[in-house]
């Protein structure tokens, strides 16, 4: 074999690693197709699949339908109460994220000496790594039994599963996620606008808070965003500790069901393939979804908007 | 007059200012609180179950008697499939997008796309690998199928982690390689390659970790089982730690509350090492170049 031959094999070898690399990172698209085709097809079946009482679940019942019981006669699909107490959890979840998060992310960037960060960053990252599992089991045997003792002292009634104890770890699940994009974009303010507010006789906090925050803004925004979006997706500590009533309430003393840990009741009883009870949850799932979808999107796009600022 | 004034608004500032550190310092603390409560919880609640027979025992109704080894062999088993699939697809994707691909606007919908996928919950994914693998290609609510959904959850963390960890490898290696007649090819397996294999398997111990504790996909797959046998096949049912773990909580005794927190402490302490085996391997190879 000469020279020449050699390199046109060499050549064509690399080229054919090169077309298998390529095909190898179309499995993500393949996957996204999947994941689109399957959520699609089976709400499909889900809307032409006959319920109990021989009529069909109309969409507009589905989504503006304020009565969910798939398991009971007669059934009702109308997913608002399910919603409904995601967004209970979210609304404390994020409650509780904004306050820790932010001030850990202010407290990281503009006061935490070097060897502070070292101790803190850590602990963050356990947080972060936790699995949800256990984040659970904590809501139910401990943040749970101090809720009710509490909420006895003011004479509320509070139930075990409750939608409180969930959205309260589930703030602290989302914590490290929220402090950790925060802090980047504090970071990422320059310092040439901290030393003009420190030059105008400005003290810390009013440094942290009237120019680097604002400066940040957007940055700080989009780490809500995705934590929304987090915390809408959560599923274990939901179906753990909230209980497994869709109620259509805003009161987070009741016990709700959270769309994620309506699909684990239905997954956890293998609904079998083709009824109607198996569709409910992929029409679910696209709801889910669509929501953390465009929360992520809309999060992503608030990220680059700061970055190109400085 | 005005400059006592000034002088106590300048006194009021400074006791605002140290009020404020403290708060901010407070809310650190809460979360340091968290963490000591969530751990003292579990192991004031796990710690007598948790010893040789406990590992070692299938479960049972009777809590006394009953274990993790069944799930334990069943996250070992769905944890090394998932590590096999995920490992060469991921790199070869992440080689492909940082080394290969041009900047056309299908390869930049690819890398948006990979970043969306990070993002959907893991319980989608677990219905989608429930229609697709247990449904479709009527695997049935086996080890594969749940290995196989795994994989899609966790190929999104592996492709982002190793295309940071190529792009850290400094541009003149490869100008270096391609100086002395390598192919482009030749210089991405034999020089970029090797320079970032450090931070692709960090990130793949972080990605295997977030696997062992998902739950939700898991439970979509393999649904509530009794096993009292080890698998011995791809193709056998299984059940993972997280399942066993969350069907204890489940139940209403207390006893079974025990061996729910004794699971929790056997899955912290397989977290735990394993995060410590990556922080282990980065100061290596660190150490090494």
């Amino acid at each position: 074999m000469n020279y020449r031959e050699y390199t046109e094999t060499r050549r064509h070898r690399e080229k054919l690693a090169i077309l298998t690399l390529r095909s190898i990172s179309l499995i993500s698209v393949v996957t996204t197709i999947a994941i689109l085709f399957f959520l699609f097809f089976e709400t499909f079946n889900f809307f032409t699949t006959e319920m109990d009482d021989g009529g069909f679940v109309k969409p507009w019942d589905f989504l503006f339908g304020t009565k969910w019981t798939p398991l009971f006669k007669p059934q009702s699909f109308g997913i608002l109460p399910l919603v409904a107490g995601t967004l209970l959890v979210t609304i404390i979840a994020v409650s509780v994220a904004i306050l820790l998060g932010l001030s850990t992310a202010i407290f990281l960037s503009e006061y935490a000496p070097e060897n502070l960060r070292r101790v803190i960053k850590p602990i963050l990252e356990i947080l972060a790594g936790i699995p949800t599992v256990v984040y659970g089991y904590f809501a139910l045997t401990f943040i749970t039994p101090i809720l009710i003792d509490l909420s006895g002292v003011f004479g509320l009634n509070m139930i075990i599963f409750n939608a409180l104890s969930a959205g309260l770890v589930m703030g602290i699940m989302i914590t490290p996620m929220v402090s950790t994009i925060s802090e980047d974009a504090l970071i990422s303010v320059p310092q040439h606008l901290r030393d003009a507010s420190y030059a105008m006789g400005a003290k810390k906090f009013q440094t942290a808070f009237r120019v680097v925050v604002p400066a940040a803004l957007s940055g700080i925004a989009a780490s809500l965003v995705l934590g929304i979006s987090r915390a809408i997706g959560e599923t274990m500590i939901v179906t753990i500790a909230a209980g497994s009533t869709p109620n259509f309430t805003l009161n987070p003393l009741e016990s709700i069901q959270a769309m994620t840990a309506f699909i684990v009741q239905i997954s956890l009883g293998e609904a079998p393939h083709g009824s109607i009870e198996y569709s409910t949850i992929f029409a679910v799932g696209l709801v889910l979804f669509i929501m953390t979808l465009s929360l992520n999107i809309f999060g992503r796009w608030l990220v680059g908007k700061y970055s190109e600022n400085y | 007059m005005t400059t006592i004034n000034s002088g106590s608004k300048f006194k009021i500032r400074e006791r605002v200012d140290k009020g404020v550190n403290v708060l901010l310092a407070l809310s650190i603390f809460i979360a340091f609180a968290t963490l000591i409560a969530l751990i003292f919880d579990i192991l004031s609640d796990g710690w007598e179950w948790f010893d040789w027979q406990f590992i070692n025992s299938f479960p049972s109704r009777k809590p006394e008697i009953a274990g993790i080894k069944a799930a334990f062999f069943g996250t070992i088993w769905v944890m090394s499939i998932t590590a096999l699939l995920s490992i060469p697809i991921g790199v070869c994707t992440a080689l492909y997008l940082e080394m290969f691909a041009e900047d056309t606007r299908f390869n930049r919908f690819i890398k948006l796309n990979i970043s969306n996928l990070a993002g959907v919950p893991s319980i989608i994914y677990g219905i989608i690998g429930m229609a697709i693998f247990v449904e479709f290609f009527q695997m049935g609510r086996v080890i594969l199928a749940g290995s196989l959904t795994m994989t899609l959850l966790i190929l999104p963390i592996i492709i982002i982690a190793s295309q940071e960890a190529i792009k850290q490898v400094p541009s003149y290696y490869m100008d270096a390689a391609l100086a002395l007649g390598s192919t482009k090819w030749q210089a991405v397996i034999k020089v970029i390659l090797p320079q970032a294999i450090p931070g692709i398997v960090s990130g793949f111990i972080l990605a295997m970790s977030r696997a062992i504790g998902e739950s939700a996909p898991m439970i979509a797959i393999s649904a509530l089982v009794y096993l009292t046998f080890l698998p011995s096949s791809p193709l056998d049912r299984f059940t993972v730690m997280p399942i066993q773990i969350y069907n204890w909580i489940s139940q209403p005794q207390d006893d079974f509350r025990g061996l729910a927190a004794a699971g929790i402490i056997l899955l912290l302490i397989m977290l735990l090492s394993l995060n410590s085996f990556a922080i282990f391997l980065r100061d290596y190879f660190q150490r090494r170049s």
